[in-house]
């Protein structure tokens, strides 16, 4: 009965291009958590403002790495910059990218050049950088810093829209392929772009909760507390559509659906519907929701926040998972499924999606030795 | 900011534009040159003029590739219009235009630009589909009762409104003014985009390249005439030996494709992709995907 094309056999798109949706999601959601604290003015996201920024900044430096990585020739990878084809939606990666990475470093470079000017002002190889950094300008003026304040405020308003495109773009990439219908919905978009804000905002409150657990640190409840309520609000949304594109393909019953249906039913079922649902959206769900509806100890809500973004990172990865890998298991031919299982030490395995994601993480460690990342951090003895 | 314009802003009586942070910097300035002069001498705007500059050089020195693609020798590809039809009514799945294919180009193991499908349909149910492997052994024997059987070639389509160059992002997917879809290997970068876009499953990533494969219509020989002038066809359609393929020349009028295509009925896979497939299809059945 099952039928698949015979160059179906191979799985082109591998967990390196898994990664890369992820790490894109990471940047756009931290990214726009700076954004509701320097454009919205939410006071309470101070803590993390700068962490957030910084962090967009980080993982967006290795967004491209597992396209680089998966690339057949790397070595033309500036092609889609220098030569591109504009009916192609990938064209738009490099233009895209370019613009985003230089918006947020700009950003990060008025939003840090106060801390820049007092590193430089020492002597040494962390001095001389920032002097550089700096174009040698080393003023800093109240004047200065509310001017670098201004400048911020739009700069992160233009990336609002730009963190959308960036990610959103990624969800069109896969949404306009025809060929495939479990990725050729317009709902793909909008739910990369959700997702994505979900994960951003889990991974700050995951990270913010490790470094002040190993640095003593006293956690800021009401910034933690909102975090966990915007968690909740932007999840429901993402799940919620989620849920709209199963109920389309299962309710119009067209040609595809019932190859998608058993696509969910056999090869999905695990990973899709028993942990990317039943697990790792309805218990964070309910976590979050009774964090943000329920009057508790504050240690008590820190605990469930953490669990919840903890959750929230998995489940965003086997959205991933199964968006990507899922989408290639389904064959064209609408009578069979291949099957996909990543190696552990070959090039796009598992080994290297785990460096290519630490790798951030080491980054933002060694950013934080040059500016501190958490200036406002209180220790948790006071 | 100039004198002039501090002047400006310190005249005005009503205090408006005299924010109290400007006249500080204002104020700064003076001791500083415009506050641009720096450590070590270096001005800001020197730094930035530098760093413009090192930049367009760079990018004067990437430089946009304009390197045309090049014609055959002596070869016109505005007088040609290649298409290809297949009879499956006369298709007997002996896997000949498979071997011919993989030895004419070189196909790498594991991965197909042609194949024949063998369907058989029972009473009842649906059709069962399997493929000759490799090329190197026919389909095995089957047995057991069932409605109708017969065997499809496929191949690339080379469709007019391919999605496969449509995401390409460096356009090395392109179409031929002779109406065939190529890769060109100087270009691809081997992100599989086409690969996921083919709505047929023709295309595949080279093993030993790292690049888009696909099947060309052997464009190395439709392009090079015999001595006689007589056209040579891609490996798989000289192969078959009962004609179940046919390729010619579209822009013919008396061609025996265009012939063929206007005396009998003809289908193109999954029509409603919209693709506007090239390969024409006569008998084909409706349990055909």
């Amino acid at each position: 009965m099952d039928y698949i094309f015979p160059n179906e056999v191979h799985v082109t798109w591998t967990v390196m291009i898994v990664l890369y949706p992820y790490i894109t999601g990471l940047v756009a959601g931290a990214f726009i958590v700076s954004s509701l604290y320097h454009v919205f003015g939410r006071e309470e996201l101070k803590p993390v403002a700068r962490f957030s920024l910084v962090s967009a900044f980080v993982f967006l430096l290795f967004a491209p790495l597992p396209l680089l990585i998966h690339l057949g020739q790397p070595q033309r990878a500036f092609n889609i910059m220098v030569t591109p084809h504009f009916t192609s939606a990938m064209s738009g990666f490099g233009y895209i990218y370019t613009a985003y990475l230089l918006l947020v470093a700009v950003e990060i470079w008025f939003v840090l050049r106060a801390d820049f000017v007092e590193r430089a002002k020492g002597k040494g190889l962390v001095a001389l950088f920032c002097r550089v950094l700096l174009l040698f300008d080393l003023e800093n003026s109240e004047a200065r810093r509310a001017a670098d304040h201004r400048v911020v405020r739009i700069l992160a308003g233009i990336g609002i829209p730009l963190a959308c495109l960036l990610h959103g773009y990624v969800g069109f990439l896969f949404g306009s392929l025809k060929a495939n219908p479990w990725w050729s919905t317009s709902l793909m978009f909008v739910i990369f772009i959700f997702s994505a804000i979900v994960s951003g905002l889990a991974v700050l409150v995951f990270h913010y909760f490790v470094i002040s657990k190993f640095r003593s640190w006293k956690v800021d409840h009401d910034c933690v507390h909102s975090l966990a309520r915007y968690m909740w609000g932007f999840m429901i949304v993402a799940i919620s559509l989620e849920m709209l594109e199963i109920l389309d393909i299962v309710y119009k019953q067209t040609e595809e659906a019932q190859i998608l249906v058993r696509l969910i039913n056999e090869r999905l079922m695990i990973s899709y519907v028993v942990l990317q649902f039943g697990v790792f959206s309805l218990v964070p769900l309910l976590l979050l929701a009774a964090v943000s509806l329920i009057k508790m100890r504050p240690k008590i809500i820190h605990a469930l926040a953490w669990i919840a973004s903890v959750m929230i990172l998995a489940q965003v990865l086997l959205m991933r998972w199964n968006v990507v890998i899922g989408g290639q298991l389904l064959s064209k031919s609408f009578h069979g499924y291949t099957s996909y299982v990543p190696g552990i030490w070959e090039k796009e395995g598992i080994v290297t999606a785990i460096v290519i994601f630490t790798a951030p993480f080491v980054v933002l460690w060694i950013f934080d030795k040059i500016v501190p990342l958490f200036p406002d951090a209180v220790s948790d003895d006071a | 900011m100039t004198a002039h314009n501090k002047d400006e802003k310190s005249s005005r009586p009503d205090g408006v534009g005299s924010d109290p942070a400007v006249a500080v910097s204002d104020h700064e300035h003076d001791h500083d040159h415009d506050g641009e002069v720096g450590a070590g001498g270096i001005t800001r705007r020197g730094a930035l003029t530098a760093l413009a500059g090192t930049s367009g050089l760079l990018l004067l020195s990437c430089g946009p590739e304009l390197q045309k693609r090049g014609v055959v020798d002596g070869y016109d590809w505005s007088k040609h219009r290649w298409g290809y039809a297949i009879d499956v009514d006369k298709c007997i799945g002996c896997g000949s235009c498979m071997r011919a294919c993989r030895s004419e180009n070189d196909v790498p193991t594991g991965y197909h630009r042609t194949w024949v499908e063998r369907y058989r349909i029972p009473e009842k149910g649906r059709a069962h589909v399997d493929v000759a492997a490799t090329g190197d052994h026919n389909f095995k024997p089957v047995s057991g009762e069932m409605s109708r059987a017969f065997f499809v070639p496929k191949m690339c389509n080379h469709c007019s409104g391919s999605v496969c160059t449509k995401v390409c992002p460096v356009g090395a997917s392109y179409h031929t003014a002779d109406g065939v879809v190529l890769v060109d290997h100087d270009h691809c970068i081997g992100c599989g985009y086409c690969v996921q876009a083919c709505p047929y499953g023709c295309r595949f990533i080279d093993p030993r390249t790292h690049m888009a494969g696909k099947c060309t219509w052997c464009y190395h020989l439709i392009t090079r005439p015999h001595k006689n002038g007589k056209v040579r066809e891609p490996a798989c359609v000289m192969a078959c030996p009962v004609g179940a393929r046919i390729f010619g020349d579209l822009k013919d009028p008396h061609g025996h494709l265009t012939l063929l295509l206007k005396r009998r009925t003809y289908r193109v896979l999954r029509p409603a992709l919209g693709t506007e497939p090239n390969c024409y299809y006569h008998g084909l059945e409706r349990e055909v995907i």
